[in-house]
Parts: C-alpha cells; structure tokens; sequence
C-alpha cells in the first residue's frame, strides 16, 4: 500500500508533482487535439442548432470543471482547516486561478452559444447566475488570500470562505431541473442515457478528459511554485532551486 | 469527415464568430495561464538564487 502521508510533506511532494507534470500536460495536449478533431472535424452538424452547437466541445468541459474544481479546492481547504496542514492550504490556493479561468470559459463560451441560439449574450437565468456567483467565490478566495499578510491566517480565512461557497455548486448543478430556465437540460447525466449522437458524445468526453489533464497540470504547476514561494528561506527549497 | 471544403470548415454554417471565438478564447486562456506559471516559476527561482545564503533557516511559513 501506498503511504499518502509520505507525500504530505512538502520537500517530497515537490518532486512527485514535478514528475507527474509533463505527464499531464501530455495527456491534455493528445487529448485536446483528438477532442477538437472528433468534435469540430468529424462530428455532424446538429438538425436543430447548425454548426453554433460545436462551442459545446469546450462550453460543457470548461462549466464541469468550473464545479469540479471548486470542490476540490474547497475540499482542500477543509483538510487544510481541519488538520492545519499546510499543504492542503497551497492546494486550494493553487487550483483558485485555474477555476475561475474555467468559469470565466463557461460563461464566455455560454454566452456566444446564447447570443445564435436564443438571441441574446446573456440572461439572468438561475444557470447563468449562479456560475457567475462562483466566479465572484473563486476571486473573493483570491482576493482574502492576498488581502491578509499572515499567509496562515489568509489559509483559514480563504479557506472558510471556500466552504461557504460550496452551496452554490448544487444550485449550478441542479439550477436546471429546480427553475425554469433558458439554459438547456443536462446533456449527459448519471441516471439515463445520453441524447447525443456518438461522434458528439464521444468529442465532448475526449474534450473533458482534456480539460481534467490539463487543470492538473497546471494546479500542480502553480503548487510547485506556492511551495517554493512560502519555503524560500529553507534550506530545502534552496537546494531544490539550485539543481534545477 | 463533416465538410465538403476547408473554406466551409472555417466558415461553420455561418457562425464562425461564435464557434471560432470560443475554441479561441479557450486556446488564449490555456497560453496565458501556461505562460504566466512559467514566468513566476523563472522569477521566483532566480530571486531565491540572489538572496544570501546567510537567510537560510529563517522559516515564515
């Protein structure tokens, strides 16, 4: 079995993150560019929608993982709050940027499919609101982070935020079942089959997938950088930048 | 293969703007976000390389 907490240590994690990063970046670069073929090359054009239906294959992954990674930043920021490591708390600093990149793709490409489709950029729709409240979560993180000198009180202050926030990802999940919104129904959901062509559904996995390798990739970038930045008087961190 | 010519893939039955102005958006960001990790991970490397030595130990994490 693997022992998780050897990699709790930050001096380890460091080098593990930075063995698992071209990996990553890897896997979203094959993955985007296969996406982006099955998706804007081959799949057919929508009876209903035309072509405008193709910004899916970026608008679906990029709101996904706008929640994904707001759950996992907020579940960071829980451990970091809980057990007062101070790792967890680099983790949920590291995936903010990247979440709110995401959110903020959610909406711009939500909103150039809405402009075609339904006529108007934006609406406020309990869909389209609530994603643009987790944007505000995603700066207001941020921007506690950065507002408090004391880097492990900007933890535990961020970090509480974080799991306020949390309430508002069910409300974008379900906004569409619980209102009556503009916004469309799931595309793809757990509890019945897809209504998507295959060469579409395929596209929009390989895409998401792609979005999931890349959000690590660049999480694990920005931790490596958070972790030198918070231990650069140690000698750890000295040595670590002198063989690189 | 969906197309019958390049010029009707890049025109996207008329909704070039939106479709191309998405994948695009998301492309900028992706190169952004990429770029600006790798510029502070150069500078942050190269302020800790000319701090003295001397620093070492003083931990404020």
């Amino acid at each position: 079995m693997i022992n998780w907490f050897h990699f709790a240590a930050v001096s380890r994690f460091y080098p593990l993150a930075g063995r698992l990063i071209p990996w990553f970046y890897g896997a979203a670069a094959l993955l985007g560019a296969l996406g982006l073929y099955l998706g804007l090359w081959l799949a057919p054009t929508d009876a209903q929608q035309g072509e405008a239906y193709r910004i899916i294959f970026v608008h679906v992954p990029a709101a996904w993982m706008s929640m994904v990674v707001y759950m996992a930043m907020a579940a960071w920021a829980g451990v970091g709050l809980v057990f007062n490591s101070r790792l967890s708390s680099m983790m949920a600093c590291a995936l903010a940027p990247t979440g709110a990149s995401m959110t903020f793709l959610a909406l711009w490409t939500g909103a150039l499919w809405g402009k075609p489709t339904w006529g108007a950029w934006w609406v406020w729709d309990a869909r389209l609101t609530s994603e643009l409240v987790l944007l505000f979560l995603y700066i207001g993180f941020m921007s506690l982070h950065a507002s408090i000198d004391d880097v492990r009180r900007a933890d535990r202050a961020a970090g509480l935020l974080a799991l306020v926030g949390v309430v508002n990802v069910p409300i974008i999940y379900f906004s569409v079942k619980w209102w009556n919104t503009l916004h469309q129904g799931a595309s793809v959901s757990f509890t019945k089959a897809p209504s998507m062509a295959t060469p579409m559904l395929m596209g929009m996995l390989v895409m998401a997938l792609a979005f999931w390798a890349y959000c690590i990739a660049v999480a694990l970038v920005r931790v490596r950088s958070i972790m030198l930045a918070r231990e650069q008087h140690t000698a750890w961190a000295r040595e670590t930048v002198r063989s690189a | 293969m969906n197309w019958a010519s390049w010029a009707d893939f890049w025109a996207m039955g008329g909704h070039a703007l939106y479709v191309w102005g998405s994948i695009g958006m998301c492309l900028a960001a992706v190169l952004v976000e990429v770029l600006l990790l790798d510029h502070r991970r150069r500078e942050l490397i190269r302020d800790i390389n000319s701090t003295a030595d001397t620093d070492i130990g003083e931990s404020d994490a």
